[in-house]
């Protein structure tokens, strides 16, 4: 059995929701005890909301001013060495966060990771996509050392809530570098769903041709409550801003019901969505890659389908 | 004045499908077009833009595995950079290896900033760096869009999930590029005859005296699980009604 460490993504005021997803993965495992670690600044609230995913055996909060903002350098020495009390594995997001702070903590224990866990074959084996998602390689990580991984949120489902896990305030000794400084994050303001966790995501491509014809695709969403994404090229092309980009270098993510509307589909795009329930897509070119993935395809112009498609949805 | 370092992946090329072996046995690479890992590509663009700006003065590219990666660093000195060095390596070298040569490489070269891709396109990890920078105990900014420099210090804008954050990090330190950060020039001609008469040097991973690190077994490939193509639908009141029958909307 195998006594599992989360680290938790926040964004300050609350958790993200990929760590559900993250304690999903670890449960996998088999875990003897699931911790879950919160960095942060008084972090209390998020430690509370961490401790209510069910199956998480405490909330271990390493509070302190450094940790109000995330840089990696700065917390990967505090992780290793919690990391260091015991724990047979070490698991994050496959998000920016997780990415960039994951591989640094590898690194401080001297052990090699495993990126985006699609799979648990056992306490060691794992599946992982590579080649942008063209091949699936089990890989197993060396025994006698601990674990590091980060697990590709839309492969695990969201572990249910309702749990009351302890919370513990806990230090450790580690020297912290003050070569790095966060500065600031400029986010787009929204009151829609967020991307990775919608159950409905609405996503356009270079065919709508310009930032004002996206207006189109935020009503739509807002009529399903909806998250609205893009394709790589209508983010390049300065329609919207990259933290709206679903793909292999963008966000993977896993809806319910996903509408790809002028989107050829290029294979980097539909790495991002392959686990979705159910793919809509919408393009004027019967040609195009998406209509080889989509479960339900319309082929017509965007400009007259999305104000019909708008309309009937009001109707009823 | 400031010395940057870049590495270079040689990888599939982008626009080429690469399949699983019908054995499972691994990639089946063997005649593909390979070329420079297009993250790493855009880690070269943006030394040489530094270096035309004026804020540094030399460029020394760097590839390890075999000799065959002599291509993907005359790309890149036909590119700009200044100077290669290919670390000769025969089997496979993950990302904490790698990191623990480029160390070496950066004790030896002294850079102000090393500038890698953000991840390879041939095992996606999106580890080398990171570990690169820890194990070197400099700092790092990982995914960037947009770099400035002053005096020693990088400003680097990073694409998060939440949006675009901005780090300030002290020289030396690691930078990982991501799509936006630039767009690569083309080559031309002359540049590669030029790249020709360029200084590559080679020398073998067992002369760096490194210790083995753990690594990970590869089990085995397959190919992914593939959707299933579904129906088509004539107009936006069957596709209403289809997504009602399924419950998906109201």
């Amino acid at each position: 059995m195998s006594r599992i460490l989360v680290v938790a993504e926040h964004d300050g005021v609350s958790l993200h929701s990929g760590a559900a997803r993250v304690v999903s993965c670890g449960l996998a495992i088999g875990a003897e005890s699931l911790d879950v670690a919160v960095m942060g600044q008084d972090c209390n609230a998020i430690a509370r909301q961490a401790g209510s995913i069910a199956g998480v055996s405490r909330v271990l909060c390493l509070d302190r001013e450094e940790n109000a903002r995330p840089l990696a350098a700065v917390q990967a020495p505090q992780l290793a060495a919690l990391a260091q009390q015991g724990y047979s594995h070490l698991l994050g997001p496959s998000t920016t966060f997780g990415k960039d702070l994951m591989p640094r903590v590898a690194a401080l224990l001297g052990v090699p990771q495993v990126s985006d866990i699609m799979s648990v074959e056992s306490g060691r084996r794992f599946k992982r996509p590579i080649y942008a998602g063209n091949a699936v390689l089990t890989v197993e990580a060396p025994a006698d050392h601990i674990v590091v991984a980060t697990a590709r949120l839309a492969s695990w489902p969201a572990a249910s809530e309702g749990s009351e896990a302890a919370i513990e305030a806990i230090a450790v000794d580690a020297e912290l570098p003050a070569h790095s400084r966060w500065l600031e994050l400029k986010t787009a303001e929204t009151e829609r769903p967020d991307l990775q966790s919608a159950g409905v995501v609405v996503s356009g491509g270079r065919a709508l041709g310009s930032a004002d014809n996206f207006s189109m695709l935020y009503s739509l969403a807002d009529r399903m409550g909806a998250a609205v994404g893009a394709s790589r090229a209508a983010v390049d092309a300065g329609y919207v801003s990259n933290d709206m980009q679903v793909g292999q270098t963008g966000k993977i993510i896993a809806p319910e019901l996903y509408f790809a509307i002028g989107i050829s589909g290029a294979i980097q795009h539909l790495t991002g969505i392959k686990d979705a329930g159910v793919i809509v897509a919408i393009n004027k070119d019967p040609e195009a890659p998406i209509f080889e993935v989509a479960d339900i395809s319309l082929v017509g112009d965007l400009f007259s389908i999305v104000p019909e498609l708008q309309a009937a949805l009001e109707d009823s | 004045m400031r010395k940057i370092m870049v590495t270079l992946k040689r990888v599939v090329d982008y626009n080429v499908r690469v399949r699983v072996k019908p054995d499972g046995s691994g990639m089946a690479t063997e005649g593909l077009k390979m070329s420079v890992n297009p993250f790493d590509e855009i880690a070269l663009e943006e030394a040489l833009r530094l270096r035309e700006r004026g804020e540094a003065s030399e460029i020394v590219a760097v590839a390890i595995g075999g000799d065959e990666c002599q291509q993907q660093l005359r790309t890149g000195l036909a590119m700009g950079a200044d100077r290669a060095v290919l670390v000769k390596a025969d089997s496979e070298v993950q990302p904490l290896a790698a990191a623990g040569i480029l160390l070496e490489i950066a004790k030896k070269e002294k850079p102000d900033i090393v500038i890698m891709g953000k991840q390879a396109i041939d095992d996606d990890c999106n580890q080398t760096g990171q570990m690169l920078a820890t194990l070197w105990d400099r700092p790092q900014a990982t995914f960037a869009s947009e770099v400035r420099l002053d005096g020693g210090t990088a400003r680097v804008t990073r694409e998060v999930d939440a949006g675009l954050e901005t780090i300030e990090v002290e020289l030396p330190a690691v930078i990982t590029t991501d799509l936006r950060l630039n767009e690569p020039r083309y080559i031309k001609l002359p540049d590669i005859m030029k790249a020709r008469s360029k200084p590559l040097e080679t020398l073998a991973v067992g002369e760096l005296g490194l210790p083995a690190v753990p690594s990970l077994k590869s089990v085995g490939y397959e190919p992914p699980a593939q959707r299933e193509k579904g129906e088509l639908v004539e107009n936006v009141a069957a596709l209403v009604g289809k997504l009602r029958e399924r419950g998906l909307v109201t």
